[in-house]
């Protein structure tokens, strides 16, 4: 297989070389070939794909094409879109079919990008593996054995393997750059409230944030431009200025200054990882960047911080999953509250139960202030960090997990391992800054290793820039696993 | 910190989740094990820190106080497990 990325489609399909209906035809075979080994997509659907697919060349021909009209696109089962199912990865939802559209939605296909399908999960977002998914693990295109990662799990391994040129994701831990690290592709969690929530199924709001994974850095630019944007049907939606994230793409580096927190490289961090980390940062020296050793002295708090922030949030938020408005509701019950307790038995799987019953102790009457209140706190803490990290620097780079994927069961019976693989995403989302993931190469058994790039608030552009400029000298990200 | 089986009970009737006497012993094990990692954390100073609820503190915005959406009752009661007339159908709750 050859990458190809959104922007050399968009290419083609305005010099007219290709149309929308051939590329999902193309892409739809090849989704029919590799799904069933992978598992990435959890919906498919050829005659809503074509449609939208005639649509795009209808409107190219009448002269109303946009810069990805025609381009096609997988999302993320957690957007709602109005006549797909959206299953966000549970037994909860697998009977609902969206009466309405995520902001999300709506503006790619305002955008004229054509949805190829809908991509498996971690089971409403919780999991850094995807092998909480209702339907079933997503295979790691690189390593039929490794996991993914997770969320978006489906959608990192849909763009690796060539069944999707870019793909949604969510990312309220790590959930973007984590799968994207382990599947050897980019992807970015921008600045809480840039991307609308609006029919994003909700985990943790505070920290939930959607974004592009795309296998360059300017797919990403190009794709955040279309999702990001002020939106009155989020409250939490930030009254920002609309910015072109493509425009820096092409600045030199000279006089960036890269800050390297020393916790990213201290114990924990395996040997491969950290030499693949080295030497792209060598590659960015070489670009003129400056290296300067930064601290972020509270690095190992983010992990009970966001174990009791997101968990209370999810606890709230999954509340409305009470089988009388939409999705499963039990056959078999007594009373309303029995009601309740079946059907929520029965529609969330094991790892959702559990983030439910620790938010709601951590919210419970006489825990809330050495608990809730104690993690927001700590919260403030880190974010204070950051803010002192970046006066001393423009970007911090590091690592996006201590080690490459893990073999698919390998730490499923115990959820606090996988948890402690986060260590180096959830502090970005409880700051709530801009976050990505960017492909240096691969570990010692050979699968991808990602380098995380974090920025201030707003940073979106130059962060991109840094990526993009270190794509024009390294080729990481034009290589695909044999399938 | 130690959750007993009645702990886990009781937070499982909160969060109306049914959890089986099979699974109640497996559960406690797993939250026991979460809480000795969130556990770290309440040893931390955190004398005079203003708890962050928010990555941005912004004000919630207000709007004009006109409707917006347009009404679409049928769409949305279309995924629900029962209507009748326009309602949500739930088991008795009064005799």
């Amino acid at each position: 297989m050859t990458v190809r990325t959104l922007k050399q489609l968009s290419d083609l399909l305005a010099a007219g070389k290709t149309s929308a209906v051939e590329l999902a035809q193309d892409y739809l075979a090849r989704i029919d070939a590799l799904n069933p080994t992978l598992n990435a997509f959890i919906t498919v659907d050829h005659a809503k794909t074509l449609a939208e697919a005639q649509a795009a060349d209808a409107a190219r021909a009448a002269g109303n094409a946009g810069l990805l009209t025609g381009a096609p696109i997988a999302h993320k089962d957690i957007f709602c879109a109005e006549g797909w199912k959206t299953s966000c990865g549970s037994k909860m939802l697998d009977n609902f079919i969206s009466p309405y559209d995520s902001t999300v939605v709506e503006k790619t296909r305002a955008a004229g990008l054509v949805t190829l399908g809908r991509l498996n999960m971690d089971e409403f977002a919780m999991g850094s593996s995807n092998e909480n998914s209702f339907y079933g693990a997503v295979k790691n295109p690189w390593d039929l054995q490794a996991v993914p990662g997770g969320s978006s799990g489906g959608s990192a391994a849909a763009v690796a393997a060539g069944l999707a040129p870019v793909a949604t994701g969510t990312d309220t831990g790590g959930s973007i750059r984590q799968p994207a690290a382990f599947c050897g592709i980019t992807g970015i969690k921008p600045t809480y409230g840039i991307v609308s929530r609006y029919g994003m199924i909700a985990y943790a709001s505070s920290l939930d944030q959607g974004g592009p994974l795309a296998h360059t850095a300017e797919d990403c630019a190009l794709l955040l431009n279309v999702m990001a944007g002020f939106d009155e049907r989020d409250a939490t939606s930030l009254q920002h200025d609309k910015e072109d994230y493509a425009r820096d793409l092409n600045q030199p580096l000279a006089g960036l200054r890269v800050g390297l927190p020393r916790e990213y490289f201290a114990e924990g961090l395996a040997a491969d990882v950290a030499g693949a980390i080295d030497a792209a940062i060598g590659e960015l020296k070489k670009l003129g960047a400056a290296v300067v050793e930064i601290s972020l002295p509270n690095t190992k708090l983010a992990i009970p911080s966001y174990y009791v922030i997101a968990p209370a949030e999810a606890s709230s938020n999954l509340s409305r999953f009470d089988g009388v408005r939409y999705g499963h509701r039990a056959a078999q019950y007594e009373g309303l509250n029995g009601m309740y307790e079946q059907t929520r038995a029965e529609g969330f799987g094991t790892e959702v139960k559990r983030r439910i019953l620790t938010g709601s102790y951590v919210l419970s009457h006489g825990y809330y202030d050495a608990y809730y209140l104690q993690a927001q706190k700590i919260r403030r803490i880190i974010a204070n960090d950051f803010q002192a990290a970046f006066a001393q620097c423009d970007v911090i780079a590091g690592p996006v997990a201590p080690n490459t994927a893990w073999n698919l069961g390998e730490k499923n019976a115990d959820p606090v391992a996988m948890y402690l693989e986060d260590i180096y995403t959830l502090g970005v989302n409880l700051a709530g800054l801009p976050g990505m993931s960017v492909p240096v190469g691969f570990g010692n058994n050979g699968r991808p290793v990602g380098m995380q790039l974090i920025g201030n608030y707003f940073a979106e552009a130059r962060m991109l820039n840094v990526a993009h400029q270190y794509q024009q000298v390294t080729d990481w990200h034009n290589k695909a696993p044999a399938l | 910190m130690s959750l007993s089986l009645d702990d886990v009970r009781r937070i499982a009737k909160l969060a109306r989740i049914a959890v089986s006497d099979d699974e109640v012993a497996a559960t406690q094990q797993q939250l026991n094990r979460i809480f000795g990692l969130i556990e770290e954390m309440r040893a931390v100073d955190t004398t005079g820190i203003e708890p962050m609820s928010h990555a941005q503190d912004v004000a919630l915005r207000l709007r004009d106080d006109v409707a917006t959406a347009a009404n679409r009752r049928e769409a949305f009661q279309a995924v629900a497990p029962e209507v009748d007339g326009g309602l949500y159908l739930v088991p008795k709750v009064i005799e």
